[in-house]
């Protein structure tokens, strides 16, 4: 009560306008304004007009006619669009189920006292803070057919006697595609991981052990259940941008060999921009939506669970 | 909380993260071999006999100069730095302001407002680039910086606005009452008392929000067009490859140069960085 009656003795001396500011559905406003703006002029209405440019037949230089759902249908019958979705359920899955086990795995490593510890966390974020695209030159140029570092180890360890082609060949182009997403996913899922893994008390674990449970006991008993809400959150935020991803197939394939690494992103590039066919661009692009949608509701829906468990 | 002997201390835990350090670092470690090592020791097949590849006793800084002296590498920098700096002060000022009246303030819609903000958070960029591509041409900001400072915020604003949440949330609300029972106002309040206390977390999500910008690389890739204008990242992809040909020692020399910049911000914010990851899969 003394709360308000000084704060409306105060607000006398305010010009109007802070006076109205005193009122916390004016404050609100005022301050999610600028958010609200800025979001909704290059989210929402982008949202917006790429649904219309999904249903037309625009092109580069021709603003094209509402024609339906006839782009849907068109990449519902492309070859190449199937490689695509099927590439990126395979690339996000895969990559998703790396990252977790190895990220586990190292933050696991790392936590525990050791010298140097603080030196080389910091050291192990790189892959992650480095702009993607500039640590994918450093990877193709290792992957590259006729000057790679990583055929000259595995030929000098005597495990290969020719070259391997690793761009070359659709299955291996795939792979080192992956290859590279997991080294760039795993320090993010070992750090928040590790962060997860210190907010678990030891005595649990040394109550674990008083009651004869083996490591390996603790851990799936002990350690896995306590981590879940922070496991669950991160895989969502990672399978989120995986599905997306952009830059590692731009950079190592362009989409190649003969279009057998499209993602949907690379691909609703190369029609969109690429060849200048925007609303089938923006058709494959809004195909993901429904994708992504039901990854959201469902890992949601599961995080709920789990933490009013 | 593992005891036993010493060997088994290496096997389970030494040895294999010396591994993972190893994996993780060496393509930073190629990237700086490449760059010093002359076009003469670059372009050796793999199985040539003198291949050394770890190593160059030759080292030169053609490749460095020839970034500056024939491309516009200095300019890209320069716009990167720009563009992350400006993208990040906008989305660092609407996400504090948004956070702070989705954490502490009553109002109709608080929790739908929020929702809807986590929502944007998972918006990627790729999903809307073709018509955000057309609007910025409309709005005639296509090939000019404003392209990017006004376009980044949408994927750093909701996710500096989440982190701060969580921030406010953690201050006390007695703070803010006993302020306003000493007689300011809310504004006041909020300005001098409150978003003081939660500087680390604005450090962090600037520090998080700086780095995501360095890195986007589609939105740059679209909208842009030419030399000029381009970013580390876009510029060197389109610049330092000529069809089919790749120039290694740029292209390398050119990668290393444009990390610099993020590294350092990093290795002086290691621990807000760090904060700020963990932070933002917080709940």
């Amino acid at each position: 009560m003394a709360v308000t009656a000084l704060s409306a003795a105060e607000s006398k001396r305010l010009s109007p306008r802070l006076r109205k500011l005193e009122d916390e559905r004016w404050l609100a406003m005022a301050l999610l304004a600028p958010t609200a703006i800025l979001l909704g002029l290059f989210i929402a209405y982008p949202f917006f007009e790429g649904v219309l440019l999904s249903l037309s037949s625009a092109r580069v230089g021709d603003p094209g006619h509402f024609v339906g759902l006839k782009n849907f249908h068109k990449i519902w019958d492309d070859s190449i669009f199937r490689t695509t979705v099927w590439n990126t359920f395979w690339y996000t899955g895969v990559t998703t189920v790396f990252k977790l086990a190895l990220g586990l795995w190292l933050a696991i490593l790392l936590n525990r006292h050791f010298k140097g510890k603080a030196i080389i966390r910091a050291f192990i974020l790189l892959p992650f803070i480095i702009p993607t695209v500039l640590s994918t030159f450093a990877w193709k140029w290792m992957f590259d057919p006729t000057f790679s570092v990583i055929n000259w180890s595995l030929f000098q360890l005597g495990l290969i006697t020719t070259r391997i082609n690793w761009l070359g060949d659709p299955d291996l182009a795939m792979t080192s595609i992956i290859i590279i997403n997991i080294w760039r996913g795993v320090p993010f899922f070992a750090i928040t991981l590790l962060a997860g893994l210190q907010t678990i008390s030891p005595e649990l674990h040394e109550a674990a052990a008083i009651d004869g449970a083996r490591p390996w006991a603790r851990f799936w008993h002990v350690t896995w259940p306590l981590l879940m809400p922070v496991t669950l959150v991160v895989v969502l935020f990672s399978v989120i941008q995986t599905f997306a991803d952009f830059q590692l197939v731009y950079v190592m394939t362009g989409g190649g060999p003969a279009n057998a690494t499209h993602l949907f992103a690379t691909y609703a590039y190369q029609l969109g921009i690429g060849t200048g066919l925007l609303s089938e661009g923006a058709a494959i692009s809004l195909a993901m939506f429904p994708f992504l949608f039901v990854i959201v509701v469902v890992q949601l829906l599961y995080i709920r669970r789990v933490e009013t468990r | 909380m593992i005891e036993g002997a010493l060997w088994r201390r290496w096997v389970f835990y030494n040895i294999p993260l010396i591994l993972f350090v190893f994996v993780l670092l060496f393509p930073f470690y190629w990237m700086i071999v490449t760059t010093f090592r002359p076009d003469g020791e670059l372009y050796l097949p793999w199985n040539a006999p003198n291949y050394m590849p770890f190593w160059t006793n030759n080292p030169t800084f053609e490749h460095i100069l020839y970034l500056f002296e024939e491309t516009n590498f200095a300019r890209w920098m320069f716009n990167t730095m720009f563009i992350a700096l400006v993208s990040t002060v906008i989305s660092l000022f609407c996400g504090v302001l948004a956070g702070y009246a989705l954490a502490r303030l009553n109002f109709p819609y608080a929790g739908g407002l929020g929702t809807a903000i986590f929502i944007t958070y998972l918006v990627p960029q790729t999903l809307l680039f073709i018509p955000l591509a057309e609007i910025i041409r409309n709005f005639q900001l296509g090939d000019t910086p404003w392209s990017l400072i006004l376009t980044y915020p949408t994927f750093l604003i909701p996710f500096c606005t989440w982190l701060m949440m969580g921030y406010f949330k953690a201050i006390p609300k007695e703070l803010e009452e006993c302020a306003r029972i000493d007689g300011a106002s809310r504004w006041k309040a909020m300005v001098y008392i409150i978003i003081p206390v939660a500087v680390p977390g604005i450090l962090s999500s600037g520090i998080i929000a700086f780095t995501l910008s360095w890195n986007e690389f589609i939105y740059a890739l679209v909208f842009l067009s030419s030399p000029d204008q381009k970013t580390v990242p876009v510029g060197v992809t389109s610049e330092l490859i000529r069809g089919d040909v790749f120039f290694w020692g740029p292209l390398m020399a050119g990668a290393l140069l444009g990390s610099i910049p993020v590294a350092i911000v990093y290795s002086f914010f290691v621990e807000h960085y760090v904060a700020g990851l963990t932070g933002s899969v917080k709940g």
